[in-house]
């Protein structure tokens, strides 16, 4: 039986997936870049499916429009390149490959056989964001005071690191020694 | 109905790819953002948890992961602007000292 909801649910893993590995295939970061866009959006259709309209639009807004628009400002300001791969050990790839797709498909046949018969319907929770807005002020108020903290300390920090330095007094900014 | 372990593995899909982009990329901008893949990869284990479980928790943990990624997206950053200030690149592995 193939409803709707599954439909959707692969055609935005599908995206989803394809932007991870081209993210990974890309060597210019602002390809990479958008490319993570493309996933963060495919996301926030997951997240509509499984019902969380709130965290649906925060994705939107926040990740693919915040982080990200910084993420493409900072290549841009940089002029990064495309970059040059460089060869790995071959030690990392003789064990490394048959490691993960060992790791990957134990995990896989764990999530299947474990979580076997148990179905999302579609919109099974309702986050709307009235509903999380109340438990964030009253049940999660501590923890979301401190995040408030964090940003600013994250602001000041971001501030402080990417100032300009000092200027040293051997090379002053019209090139006189002061 | 879509099962949950459907969810979780999409999830497990985005962090795995996330990890390998971590290791595999060497450019310090894309490697950032492979981080960024993975928190994404952890937020929707989290929201299928929430749905499975019937508890908006899960929901507003998705809400901290966002803040902390956006809190880390904007320090991060300040350091790779500084890195390439002083080392003018941004190639990981010709960052490879603690002091010039």
């Amino acid at each position: 039986m193939i409803s709707v909801h599954l439909i959707l649910f692969l055609a935005f893993g599908a995206v989803c997936v394809g932007g991870a590995i081209n993210l990974l295939a890309q060597t210019h970061p602002i390809n990479s870049a958008l490319s993570l866009i493309a996933v963060m959006a495919a996301l926030a259709g997951e997240y509509l499916l499984l019902g969380a309209e709130f965290v649906a639009a925060v994705q939107v807004i926040v990740y693919a429009g915040a982080v990200m628009v910084l993420f493409v400002f900072v290549i841009m300001m940089l002029n990064a390149g495309a970059e040059e791969r460089t060869n790995g050990s071959r030690v990392a790839i003789l064990l490394g490959v048959p490691g993960m797709l060992l790791s990957s498909i134990l995990v896989a046949w764990v999530l299947l056989r474990h979580f076997a018969g148990e179905t999302v319907a579609a919109g099974a929770l309702h986050g709307d964001p009235a509903t999380i807005g109340q438990l964030l002020f009253h049940e999660f108020l501590l923890p979301f005071e401190i995040t408030s903290v964090l940003i600013l300390i994250a602001i000041m920090g971001a501030v402080v690191l990417a100032a300009k330095p000092p200027t040293s007094p051997a090379v002053g900014p019209a090139g006189k020694v002061d | 109905m879509v099962p949950l372990s459907y969810y979780l593995l999409l999830g497990g899909i985005l962090f795995a790819c996330g990890v390998a982009g971590f290791l595999i990329q060497r450019n310090i901008i894309t490697i950032f953002m492979s981080i960024e893949l993975m928190l994404n990869g952890v937020n929707l284990s989290f929201v299928a948890f929430a749905a499975h479980w019937h508890s908006l928790s899960g929901q507003i943990f998705v809400f901290f992961v966002m803040v902390v990624a956006a809190a880390e997206a904007a320090v991060g950053l300040a350091i790779i602007i500084a890195v390439y200030r002083t080392r003018e690149t941004l190639n990981v592995d010709q960052v490879n000292l603690l002091k010039l």
